[in-house]
């Protein structure tokens, strides 16, 4: 859909402000509407729209398979770790208040946050993979 | 707080964290043996875990501190942890074989996604059994499912893709059924935790939003358990999944579908409520019956020896309903024991094809023409596992019918015990067919068959052994499952 001026231009402009939604609904998931699930779509929607404007083979070099499906993984591992750490901490499974033994509030903070930021990437990951999968099919 | 009290968690989390770390490890050289340490590590914490319950009596673990009904909680008692003991141990015994067994099955750089998948199979099915909250067994549900029809459609043979989208049809169906009757509940009881559903179950009897409930994860259950008539899926889903697949499958997937409806009808919902005001039993027993001549008569005319161990599956399953359904502690204990032991046989059945498969490439009856000779190992476990099928004396699968008759005959239907022996005389012919190629035909001159190699050929050995073991020294299997029965509030 390159050839399309308006398109092109359009969404040149909207996916660097859909990236930042996508950080801004991540971040602001403890206290608003939001969170990792919902912060994970929109960021690969923004890769989604690349591809189907400029071509899956632009959008696969600028975020590779083998990155894609590190991210699958990366952020359940991220997601255990914590649980692995409130074990070391002395909390139970996945208790954030143990992450900071001052303040357990805050800790619940950091707890949450980092185990949204898990969910977030693991969804951008596997949904990116899905398109890419059914897009390269398609390709050939 | 020592590493002991948190072995409930980490029976989940540890395999949980194997699968995305397996997944970032590029060679599946190395892959391979990180699974098999994995799921070894597993096994001895659900070893543990079934040594503090026999010794200190259930165990609750609250997750993230969040102390029940708000938050999840895990609860060990003798039945999820016999279940426990069962799924991660055919995961210990099956997964050092996986890389012989899949290597002609699997392409090489699928092999360590198959590791990925088959661990997170293994996380949700665990996760199933210990959880004590029923939306987290919904969750844990979709884990176990969505990962095994990946691993269904992982098989060699084109026909596998369909039978696998066939299995993820049928299978979301049965596991949105189960998650609607979760919801009727949580509408009525306000809670998810199932002690505290229990509990306020009891003043709702009569309700028909509860009975509806009842009705939905009756059937959702069913499907995933592949109770006769919702078993169409499993029949190819195992012929076409790689060997070791379907025997880690046929040894645990349907028998974590067999807990879900032993949790809920007499848990949950109470023996009470389902048996005197759903009539449970009038569902379950003729199904269960119909189910084990229907599974047997087909296993007998099947020329695929691994979707005759499908339909032979249909028919033990058919026990292990009839079995819930007596809703007497006999029954019961027949029920659990039933579910373990069949594990056991049919893990042992599933990895003699595994063998058979990697040496000759099918497994078909022309195949098993004078194997008796070719490779005596694996055609002697075949014929004890094959015995316990049948129900022969100092196996295993003696002691769950021996347990079903006493049941059936305690509950004054003794039509029902006598149905359950003659369509034991059925297995022996799909049984004793096979033994007859391998052992009185003579093997086709022009093709050199080796004995299977040591590392499929030790799973199956163990496997085997332990059908004799565990029908011998009876105390664990049956004594655990007098337990649960008693602990599910069903008293001889």
């Amino acid at each position: 859909m390159s050839e399309h001026l308006i398109v092109r231009i359009v969404s040149k402009m909207l996916i660097p402000f859909i990236l930042l939604f996508a950080l801004y609904v991540q971040m602001h998931g403890d206290y608003g509407p939001g969170g990792g699930f919902q912060a994970g779509v929109i960021f690969a929607t923004a890769f989604i729209i690349y591809a189907i404007v400029f071509g899956v083979k632009r959008t696969i070099r600028v975020l590779p398979l083998t990155v894609v499906t590190a991210m699958v993984s990366l952020g359940l591992i991220l997601y255990a770790m914590v649980g692995f750490v409130s074990l070391a901490a002395g909390g139970t499974f996945l208790d954030y208040g143990a992450l900071d033994s001052h303040d357990p509030v805050h800790g619940q903070h950091l707890g949450i946050i980092i185990i949204e930021l898990g969910v977030g990437i693991t969804v951008a990951g596997v949904l990116t993979a899905v398109f890419y999968t059914f897009a390269e099919r398609w390709q050939k | 707080m020592s590493i002991v009290e948190h072995l409930p968690a980490l029976q989940v989390a540890v395999p949980l964290l194997a699968a995305p770390l397996c997944a970032m490890m590029i060679r599946p050289s190395i892959a391979w043996p990180f699974a098999v340490l994995a799921s070894w590590i597993t096994f001895a914490i659900s070893v543990a875990l079934m040594d503090q319950v026999l010794t200190h009596g259930t165990i609750v673990y609250n997750m993230g501190g969040w102390s029940p009904p708000w938050g999840i909680s895990y609860v060990i008692d003798p039945l999820n942890a016999l279940l426990l003991l069962l799924v991660s141990g055919m995961a210990a015994i099956i997964m050092p074989g996986v890389r012989l067994g899949i290597g002609v099955e699997v392409t090489f750089r699928a092999q360590r996604l198959f590791f990925t998948v088959a661990l997170l199979s293994l996380t949700g099915m665990l996760g199933i059994v210990i959880t004590g909250d029923a939306f987290n067994l919904y969750v844990f549900l979709e884990i176990s499912s969505l990962s095994s029809y990946a691993l269904v459609a992982m098989g060699a043979d084109r026909r596998a893709s369909k039978a696998a989208f066939n299995y993820l049809i049928q299978g979301t169906i049965g596991a949105t059924f189960i998650l609607i009757g979760i919801g009727l509940v949580y509408m009525m009881t306000g809670t998810l935790n199932m002690a505290d559903m229990a509990d306020r179950l009891t003043d709702l009897h009569g309700s028909a939003t509860i009975q509806a409930a009842f009705a939905f994860i009756l059937v959702g259950a069913g499907i995933k358990f592949a109770m006769f008539p919702a078993h169409a899926w499993m029949p190819n889903a195992y012929t076409y999944a790689p060997s070791l697949v379907s025997a880690f499958f046929g040894a645990t997937a349907t028998k974590v579908g067999a807990y879900i409806l032993i949790r809920f009808i007499y848990n949950v919902f109470g023996a009470e409520f389902a048996f005197d005001e759903m009539h449970v039993g009038w569902v379950l027993i003729p199904l269960g019956l119909a189910g084990a001549f229907v599974g047997s008569l087909v296993a007998i005319w099947q020329d695929d020896l691994k979707r005759m161990l499908a339909y032979s599956s249909v028919a033990q399953i058919g026990y292990v309903a009839a079995a819930i359904g007596l809703g007497n502690h006999d029954g019961l204990i027949a029920a659990i024991v039933h579910v373990f032991n069949h594990g056991l046989m049919k893990g042992a059945l599933f990895l003699v094809m595994a063998c058979v498969i990697l040496r000759l490439g099918k497994a078909d009856m022309t195949s098993f023409r004078g194997l008796g000779k070719r490779m005596p190992v694996t055609m002697g476990c075949f014929v004890v596992a094959g015995l316990s099928m049948i129900g022969v004396p100092f196996t295993v699968g003696f002691i769950s019918k021996w347990y079903l008759i006493l049941g059936a005959l305690d509950a004054g239907m003794w039509p029902v015990a006598v149905l359950i022996v003659m369509s034991s005389l059925l297995s022996i012919i799909y049984i004793w067919r096979v033994v007859e190629v391998a052992y009185f035909s003579d093997p086709p001159d022009d093709v050199k068959v080796q004995e299977a190699p040591a590392m499929l050929l030790v799973p199956t050995l163990i496997l085997t052994v332990l059908c004799i073991a565990f029908g011998v020294a009876t105390k664990i299997t049956v004594g655990v499952a007098g337990l649960a029965a008693t602990s599910l509030g069903v008293y001889p």
